[in-house]
């Protein structure tokens, strides 16, 4: 056998592509056995109630949250110790960023765990806290986003983008993307009809003028609308952390 | 200083081609000039087309870089076919093209350091370094510029010219492919300028060291595998029956950057003719797929890649082979088997289920030992020339370059570890990890090579000084030892106090106490960064008048002519 | 007995570890097999031996 070994393996040195081969075969099977089963396991996303596609405002928002690379310094993904659950809230679950294309948990928290942020700040502590930061908390080390208060949303491209995002999983319906556009101007306008918008996301909604103090649809009305709807989906009300399927 | 427009005039001029076997048709005698003509008006006219096409503005301004590129290739191939520059070179091996390859890394590592030092201060001092008014110079769009450029222009330019020279020696053959080397090289430059550009105007998928959009990413997969027919080319050409390890670890670093750049990069764009795209991938998945291709950037780019260079220019400048050639075999195969296991170290205690979890902490402490294989080795090959330690510079940071690099698998494998990670991820402790492998592995083994490619390549006796060198070596290694150590300190504080507890039973801190803590070490870092920054700054400086000198063997420039100070002012 | 995620999770574990074990023992016996020392002797110099690094 050593001998067949030996043989084989001076053939592998003086030629090339077996080296490459054995190469692409060698560093294959780690990725395989790790990745691969996530797709198949039930019980790698939990079953929890209240989860919903993110509405097209909310789009348009987590697009500005990846743009300007929030996800650099400030962490999305509250981990199971006792310290994070009392400052942050109840730990994150697979369950939260499934619709999230890609995953913003962040490896870094420069800033606070921005997971549970939805609700904990009013909009206009939101906006003047992203238009200056140390306005509010002196020692702050956070750049300053003035300009999304003065850049108008351009949301051209929504109804493409819900589309993209219904190709690769997201199960939107065609009605919710033929609407994105006007849905987008409901959530964000609170003079106009949100009948639809609702019909489209249920009740679990913030319907408002985010930015404040204009007509027009800003960068930062799309932005504090992603950021108050982050980690109030799911009912934890519903959900049995210690129940054998939720136990990984 | 400029580099670039340096390297594009030899590009016109002297252009390495086909093998001088002197039965080359006419047609392969200019390496594939037309060829390669045809690619860049055709890519204009694409370009230009889905420019005009587009009503996404960003997209539009990815279209112009694309135009530009196009149009500047199509220019000096046309220069070079009318002036008959792209005749035969009978020259044993192509060397322009490398001599371009250590141009780019220099500047790019110089750029990509400073906005590193740039991106510090604004952490540091944020009432200064940041301007409401100009939003693409906030932190968030800096901080992949700066991962980017040291990462993929410093690193990856590093790696690539020093790929090309070793695997030409080894082989004893030329660079495949005529012309494709060039266009290797300058496909990857238009990439980085794609991908860096990008990130200032706001083109991000969001996903660390995997931020360039999906066009960006198409242009990069059809530059890396045209590297890999060049590489796998003079591998197949080569007059040597045995592949040098070396050559191993180089291969192994392209083919595996390409599997996970593609798996991590698979996408739906919004539309053709809008630069955003959203991942194939969602939430566990999308987090698992990343941290697979994140830490395997570190494990083949990072290091594999690098230990290639180890290997040849360790030997080769110490004048004696690899202390254990077998060793070398064993390492290679376990390193290069385990590093694919280890990305799910970096999602501990996330929702990414436990077994990945364990399996990832399991052979992340494995993967200590095939890393101190190498380093081990590389260590061994100077037991009988110790004395060079103290006569060569370059040795020396050879040396310091190993010992980080044993430094950091170290403690790699240790923050690997459940409960350890607990306290340091999402601390500046992991900040801390990735410089003293980027700074003092990845930074001196290319440093050391750079210093020992230069005369060889400009065809000079040595370096214009070796004083400038020790001065490169001693800025540069302090500066490390003041970065990781005060990221350890703050690290490891911020970590104890987000966990503190008052006797009562409270959370002892809120978080902006935590941040307003590391105000000290912030200042520390950022005049390690500094110092790391300005040895580089020498560097350039010793290089720029290394290819000054006279090529004649019987001048000497003194070398301690020019007072160390005088050079860093004269820079 | 019926196929569980603990049956198959212990079949990866236990025979993952032995298989690549072997695995790693192939690699060593190749590597250190005595016949391949003067191979190895000579690929070591390859770095030194080229004629024309400058």
């Amino acid at each position: 056998m050593a001998n067949f070994v030996f043989k084989n393996h001076g053939k592998l040195e003086r030629h090339s592509m077996l080296l490459l081969l054995f190469i692409i075969l060698v560093v294959s099977v780690g990725g395989l056995v790790e990745i691969t089963p996530l797709f198949f396991l039930e019980s790698t996303i939990e079953k929890v109630d209240g989860m919903r596609p993110y509405t097209p405002l909310e789009v348009a928002g987590r697009d500005i949250y990846i743009r300007e690379g929030c996800y650099l310094c400030h962490s999305a993904m509250i981990r199971p110790l006792r310290d994070e659950v009392e400052r942050y809230g109840h730990y994150s679950l697979a369950a939260e960023s499934m619709y999230d294309h890609p995953f913003q948990w962040g490896s870094k928290r420069t800033g606070p765990d921005l997971a549970r942020v939805g609700g904990k700040y009013s909009d206009a502590w939101h906006r003047d806290h992203l238009i200056n930061p140390r306005s509010l908390v002196p020692e702050s080390i956070m750049p300053p986003y003035r300009f999304l208060a003065e850049k108008d949303l351009d949301y051209r491209d929504i109804k493409d983008k819900l589309k993209a995002l219904k190709i690769v999983g997201v199960p939107y319906t065609q009605a919710e993307i033929d609407s994105a556009t006007e849905d987008l101007k409901a959530q964000a306008n609170p003079n106009e009809s949100p009948t639809k918008l609702k019909a489209h996301y249920g009740d679990k909604l913030n319907i408002r003028d985010f930015g404040g103090g204009s007509d027009r649809i800003t960068e930062m009305d799309a932005l504090i609308a992603y950021l108050q709807m982050q980690g109030t989906l799911v009912d934890f009300t519903t959900y049995k952390a210690d129940a054998p399927a939720n136990r990984r | 200083m400029a580099p670039p427009q340096e390297s594009c005039v030899k590009l016109g001029k002297s252009l390495s081609t086909t093998p001088s076997t002197g039965r080359a048709p006419a047609a392969v005698g200019t390496g594939g000039a037309p060829v390669l003509l045809l690619v860049s008006v055709l890519g204009a006219l694409l370009a230009t087309v889905a420019t005009v096409l587009s009503q996404d503005p960003l997209f539009q301004f990815q279209g112009a870089i694309f135009i530009i590129g196009f149009v500047a290739a199509a220019a000096i191939l046309v220069g070079g076919l009318a002036s008959g520059g792209f005749k035969q070179d009978s020259s044993r091996y192509s060397d322009n093209v490398i001599k371009a390859g250590v141009i780019a890394t220099l500047f790019w590592g110089a750029a990509g350091m400073l906005v590193g030092v740039i991106i510090a201060s604004q952490l540091t001092w944020p009432r200064i370094f940041y301007f409401p008014e100009f939003g693409f110079l906030n932190f968030g769009r800096l901080r992949p510029l700066h991962t980017s450029a040291v990462i993929f222009a410093f690193g990856g330019n590093a790696l690539i010219a020093t790929s090309f020279w070793v695997v030409q020696r080894t082989c004893k053959a030329k660079l495949f492919g005529g012309m494709l080397p060039w266009f290797v090289f300058w496909g990857y430059q238009l990439f980085i300028l794609l991908a860096g550009l990008g990130y200032l105007v706001g083109i991000t998928q969001g996903q660390e060291y995997a931020e360039p959009e999906w066009l960006t990413d198409l242009w990069l997969t059809i530059v890396w595998v045209c590297y890999l027919l060049v590489f796998l080319g003079t591998i197949w050409k080569r007059k040597e029956p045995h592949i040098y390890v070396a050559n191993w670890f180089y291969l192994s670093f392209i083919i595996t950057i390409a599997i996970l750049h593609i798996f991590n990069n698979l996408a739906m764009p919004v539309s053709f003719l809008n630069h955003k795209s959203y991942e194939l991938w969602s939430g566990v998945q999308s987090a698992m797929v990343q941290w697979w291709y994140g830490h395997n950037a570190v494990g083949f780019l990072l290091t594999a890649g690098f230990l290639g260079m180890m290997y040849y220019f360790i030997p080769k400048r110490a004048e004696r082979p690899v202390y254990s050639y077998r060793l070398s075999i064993v390492h290679f195969w376990a390193l290069i088997f385990i590093y694919i296991w280890a990305g799910p170290h970096h999602l501990h205690y996330t929702a990414l289920p436990q077994w990945t979890q364990t399996l990832g902490m399991t052979f992340s402490i494995m993967l200590w030992m095939p890393s101190w294989g190498g380093m081990i080795n590389g260590l061994m090959t100077l037991s009988g020339a110790w004395d060079k330690l103290r006569t060569d510079p370059v040795i020396r940071m050879f040396v310091v370059s190993l010992a980080f690099y044993g430094m950091s698998t170290f403690e790699g494998p240790v923050m690997s570890i459940r409960t350890v990670n607990a306290l340091s991820h999402y601390t500046d402790w992991g900040i801390g990890h990735v410089h003293s492998g980027a700074l003092g592995w990845v930074g001196f083994v290319s440093f050391g090579s750079i210093y020992c490619m230069v005369p060889w390549l400009w065809k000079k006796d040595r370096m214009y000084s070796d004083r400038l060198i020790e001065w490169h070596f001693w800025i540069a290694t302090t500066g490390i030892l003041l970065y990781i150590t005060a990221m350890w300190v703050s690290g490891i504080m911020e970590g104890l106090m987000w966990r503190a507890y008052t006797p009562d039973g409270f959370l002892a801190y809120s978080f902006i106490e935590t941040v307003a803590a590391k105000h000290i070490e912030y200042m520390v870092r950022t005049l390690g960064g500094l110092m790391y920054l300005s040895g580089a700054l020498i560097m350039i400086y010793n290089v720029i008048r290394t290819v000054g000198m006279p090529s004649s063997v019987s001048v000497n420039h003194p070398a301690d002519a020019v007072p160390a100070g005088l050079a860093i002012a004269g820079e | 007995m019926s196929i569980t995620y603990e049956t198959i999770a212990r079949f990866a574990q236990q025979g993952g570890s032995v298989y690549f074990f072997l695995i790693f023992l192939g690699g060593c016996v190749y590597a250190f097999w005595p016949r391949k020392q003067a191979e190895f002797d000579h690929a070591a110099r390859l770095p030194l031996d080229e004629d024309s690094s400058l």
